[in-house]
């Protein structure tokens, strides 16, 4: 009769949770975390893939925030050393196109978390400067990377990330040139 | 009402038209290009001093290697190139083995005035322009 009794009480207790969760003050934050996408969202516009990513991996918006969007197309006639100007119109459009789906305004995954990284730095240029890329890439040997001629840099992602470009950065699909399956 | 519709009647006209001329597509664009250039004081176009001009090596104002159009399209427009800095493949430039290349004057302008300064650290002159036309469109 007493085991019964707790028996129930146990039983009861992922009810009671989730009771507190459904009316709880922070309902919407419960319902964040759920609809939370993994990884960054791909990217959908077919200007920004064409003009940007016929020179470089197409880097999502959301690895950036806003204003590290805005000084990189201010800077554009000197992008890392390239020029990349483009036409009025196009300019617009796509920067148009970073600032709609900037890291700040995402709910994916990855976003959120450069976005927790970022520090100080408030507008990095670079996302491999980013505390959360360093974190992740920390671990990774230079004759990997660097001195691999099939990589030759971190911010070439697709060279070992299979599903880059869909956005989604999983350890499961990792595989380096020339190395095989990273294994963490 | 009648006027709508003899526009309508006349930009169907002129897609077709544009259709069953697809194949030298890149002809006319050029061409057209090219007259432009004129306009703006190119003489005739040398494909010689383009071919030279390809592989000329410029300095690097911030000091880095020298650079040339061959630096990312190599020295041979029907293979394929890399992009110097990001390792990206570069398409051939060559139409007769790539049919999308000089296809679209704003594109051509676009890279033009991109690679021009990356390369010469100034924008092309037209009569440059005209010499980089008829040499690719040979290729």
């Amino acid at each position: 009769m007493k085991s019964a009794y707790w028996f129930s009480f146990i039983m009861a207790i992922p009810l009671l949770m989730l009771g507190s969760f459904s009316f709880g003050d922070d309902d919407d934050d419960v319902l964040k975390f759920w609809k939370r996408q993994p990884g960054v969202a791909p990217v959908t516009d077919p200007l920004y893939k064409e003009e940007c990513g016929s020179c470089h991996f197409a880097y999502q918006p959301g690895w950036l925030p806003e204003q590290s969007w805005r000084d990189m197309m201010s800077g554009i006639d000197n992008h890392f050393g390239d020029n990349a100007e483009l036409s009025p119109a196009s300019h617009q459009a796509i920067l148009d196109y970073l600032v709609t789906n900037s890291a700040d305004k995402s709910d994916h995954r990855r976003s959120k978390k450069i976005m927790r990284s970022l520090g100080s730095s408030t507008a990095p240029q670079r996302i491999t400067e980013t505390g959360y890329f360093k974190h992740k890439h920390d671990e990774i040997p230079d004759r990997l990377v660097e001195n691999n001629d099939k990589v030759a840099s971190l911010s070439h992602c697709n060279a070992c990330h299979q599903d880059a470009e869909q956005g989604s950065f999983s350890e499961r699909h990792i595989t380096i040139p020339g190395h095989g399956k990273w294994d963490d | 009402m009648k006027r709508q519709s003899f526009v309508i009647m006349y930009s169907v006209l002129l897609s077709a038209m544009s259709v069953s001329t697809g194949s030298l597509a890149y002809g006319s664009v050029v061409n057209d290009l090219l007259a432009e250039y004129q306009q703006s004081g190119a003489q005739t176009p040398d494909p010689g001093k383009a071919r030279v001009l390809w592989t000329e090596k410029f300095p690097d104002a911030s000091g880095g290697n020298t650079r040339s159009c061959a630096s990312c399209h190599t020295d041979n427009l029907r293979s394929s190139g890399k992009h110097v800095r990001t390792n990206k493949p570069i398409e051939p430039l060559a139409p007769s083995i790539n049919r999308e290349r000089l296809t679209d004057p704003g594109n051509i302008e676009k890279w033009f005035k991109r690679n021009c300064k990356w390369t010469f650290g100034r924008e092309c002159s037209p009569q440059e322009k005209s010499d980089f036309l008829s040499y690719i469109l040979a290729q």
